[in-house]
């Protein structure tokens, strides 16, 4: 497939933790203390691997060439109307609708990526959250007509569906591949354990995989490396003779279609779409899933949006009981002392919890879980003498 | 005629607002060259300190009132507010009355504290860093601040009059000769509008005039030689981080009688004042300035009756395509200098 061993190594690992997905985040049985740890149910598992997508899309920007954009949410928001459109119009049939969403979120992208790419830095972000605020505005008020304003678009019974009238092949209203509806189930039991198999569950990872081999591709190739270029001496390059600005707009084109691609399976597997989903924060969310696992990694962007969507729908469930239940067989004063201390955290904290752990990762750990990873790793074989020697790495000459 | 100075003064609040917490914006960047994504916050913890001193000053005990009796002949406990039992009934009120214009005392040592621990606990580990990295991590900071807020006083706006003396609207048009009505403008936003303008015109004459100011400039210009003159210049630009974070605060302070405090606000304040600060020039104080009342400006212009028809939701996005079109075709901004920030 054109890797070498070792990526190919990390695809397979990436592979095999996705088709066992449903296993390995359900490792608590049903009904004990610890089944709120469980994330193996599809709308979480779904959320973790196309929020993947979005990362690494987000990655091959701000981890390749450096340049912060704090507006991709906007393409996300524009891949899932597209989405949504294609539903309402043609068929409830995801192909299309997929397909579309990318390729409308591309041409976005190219509008915003040549104007924003004209200036670079803190001027670049600004341009995008510019782009992305604009956006967002319209969605809510002028556009409404095409966008449902505040109350957001879901398909109906009355929509045209082309496709489907002709072809009759479903006329419900279901996102479905090919008559197999998205949301089709099947519970395995074994013991006190029940593990869920979701079809849209493994729709969106195998369309991360695909995703992720290919940005592994890029990450590899030559362009890749030209794009590392610009991060690493923009001016050099310029100097060198070589104009940056197809290749970073290359990058830019191809992380918002990366967005888009997210935002088109996200209406695949939940069919409806808000205005919200362009707001700043959510693009502040991808900024901080590419940083906290590790920008300029390959698995890096992938783990972060993992940890911070499990986190998100995990602690944001617990409540004051269920910490009561854990904090019971100590004393009582320090039970309620820790009470007090933890709930802040916890349930609708959720969000001061996240603050505090990006703010962390950011001063302590910029390299985000990869590089935390690396250090711990190094931390065991530092015992070895052999391992003295320098890593072979050379910082360039300034 | 009438309708354009009625625009023009609608946006000078909102003009106020976004040029004091650019002003901030500038101050910090200029000196200490930290993209501080952290302002909106303290801005919103300004506007909550008047909350909070208003919650203070009415902190009441319950006393049994003999002369009263409620319907079944019991004598009535009512809320005696504690600062009834010092100033006596009659000062109380008014000092009750008077919460927001008195919280501006209580939040200025706040603020100074704020930003000091900020600067010296977490920017100041920064300087070294990446523009991106200081982004990020005063990001995650207005987040974290955003929280601690939330929790404390939930997520509702909470209501915060303005004085009874400032209540109320009076008749602008009737006092330069236009039919009585047409030009009606409430007293507080006149009053905000004051208030940013001695702030301002205070922040500027105390960097031109004052030695400390004289210093500052010169760190701002070249930090590197001010230090070899023997001069403490980090000490100074932590104070200039102080002085902004009040200037946010103070903002926030005289801002709730326009706009009830949610803990949210900040953060719809920082992107479109990041995008005056963007306008005016990065590190120019009056571009900042200038452009913070501009955009207001334009911004209530472009939401009249007569160009949202030509131009529907044009007032949502006016801001960002001015942005848009200065970025690209002044990339300084309008009043930047050349080498500050230009990639």
């Amino acid at each position: 497939m054109g890797l070498n061993k070792k990526d190919f190594t990390l695809l397979l690992i990436v592979a095999i933790l996705c088709l066992f997905a449903p296993f390995i985040l359900n490792p608590f049985p049903e009904g004990s203390a610890l089944a709120q740890f469980n994330a193996g149910y599809p709308d979480l598992m779904q959320r973790l691997v196309i929020f993947g997508i979005f990362a690494i899309g987000f990655n091959i920007l701000f981890g390749l060439t450096g340049y912060l954009s704090f507006g991709h949410a906007a393409f996300l928001g524009v891949g899932s109307y597209a989405a949504i459109w294609m539903m309402k119009l043609l068929t409830m049939n995801v192909i299309p609708a997929i397909v579309v969403s990318v390729l409308v979120a591309g041409v976005f992208s190219l509008l915003v990526g040549w104007i924003s790419l004209r200036r670079s830095g803190i001027y670049f972000s600004i341009l995008t959250l510019a782009f992305a605020q604009m956006s967002y505005s319209l969605a809510y008020s002028v556009l409404t007509p095409i966008t449902g304003g505040e109350t957001g678009l879901q398909p109906k019974v009355d929509d045209p569906r082309i496709l489907d009238r002709v072809l009759e092949i479903s006329t419900s209203q279901r996102a479905n591949l090919f008559g197999l509806d998205m949301n089709t189930s099947h519970v395995v039991r074994l013991g006190d354990w029940a593990f869920t198999f979701n079809a849209g569950y493994y729709l969106a990872a195998i369309v991360m995989l695909v995703a992720f081999y290919i940005s592994i591709r890029i990450f590899r190739s030559p362009f890749g490396m030209m794009l590392r270029a610009v991060k690493s001496n923009q001016q050099r390059l310029n100097y060198t003779g070589l104009n940056s600005k197809p290749y970073t707009l290359a990058a830019f084109v191809i992380s918002g279609m990366y967005a888009g691609l997210a935002g088109g399976l996200l209406v695949a597997m939940d069919t409806q779409v808000g205005a919200e989903r362009m707001f700043w924060t959510a693009s502040g969310e991808v900024v901080l899933m590419t940083i906290l696992g590790g920008a300029g990694t390959l698995i890096g962007p992938v783990l972060g949006a993992g940890f911070i969507k499990y986190m998100e729908n995990i602690v944001s469930k617990i409540n004051k009981s269920i910490l009561e239940q854990w904090f019971a067989f100590m004393p009582d004063g320090i039970e309620d002392l820790l009470i007090t201390l933890v709930y802040p955290f916890i349930g609708k904290g959720w969000h001061l919890t996240l603050g505090i752990l990006f703010m962390l990762v950011v001063i302590f750990l910029p390299g985000g879980l990869v590089e935390g990873g690396q250090r711990v790793g190094r931390l065991f074989k530092r015992k070895k003498p052999a391992d003295d020697k320098p890593d072979g790495k050379t910082t360039p000459a300034e | 005629m009438d309708a354009i100075i009625l625009q023009i003064l609608n946006g000078l609040d909102k003009g106020s607002a976004y040029a004091l917490i650019a002003l901030g914006l500038t101050l910090i960047f200029g000196t200490l060259g930290v993209v501080n994504f952290a302002h909106g916050a303290l801005f919103m913890i300004g506007a909550f300190c008047a909350v909070t001193l208003s919650r203070i000053l009415t902190l009441s005990h319950e006393v049994i009132d003999e002369t009263k009796t409620d319907f079944l002949g019991n004598p009535l406990k009512v809320d005696v507010p504690y600062i009834y039992d010092i100033f006596g009934q009659a000062t109380g009120d008014v000092i009750i009355d008077w919460a927001v214009p008195i919280s501006i005392l209580f939040a200025i040592p706040v603020m100074v504290g704020i930003g000091f621990a900020m600067e010296r606990g977490l920017i100041k580990h920064f300087y070294k860093r990446p523009h991106a990295d200081q982004i990020l991590v005063t990001f995650g900071l207005a987040i974290v601040l955003q929280e601690i807020i939330k929790y404390f006083y939930g997520a509702n706006p909470i209501p915060t009059p303005a004085p009874d003396a400032f209540r109320g609207s009076f008749d602008f048009g009737a006092m330069l000769g236009f039919d009585p009505n047409t030009i009606i403008y409430p007293y507080w936003r006149l009053v905000y509008f004051a208030f940013a303008a001695v702030i301002i015109g205070a922040v500027f004459a105390f960097l031109q005039f004052t030695t400390f100011g004289m210093v500052v400039r010169a760190g701002m210009a070249d930090r590197e030689t001010v230090g070899l003159l023997g001069i403490n210049i980090d000490k100074r630009f932590t104070i200039m981080f102080g002085i902004a974070a009040a200037v946010a605060g103070l903002a926030g302070v005289m801002y709730t009688p326009i706009n009830s405090p949610n803990y949210h606000m900040g953060m719809d304040f920082l992107v479109l004042s990041f995008v005056v600060v963007v306008v005016g020039g990065m590190g120019s104080l009056s571009g900042a300035v200038l452009a913070g009342f501009l955009l207001g400006i334009l911004e209530s212009f472009a939401s009249m009756a007569i160009v949202l028809e030509t131009l529907p939701g044009i007032n949502q996005i006016i801001i960002y395509l001015v942005a848009i079109i200065i970025l690209l075709t002044r990339p300084r901004g309008l009043m930047g200098r050349k080498g500050v920030m230009e990639e």
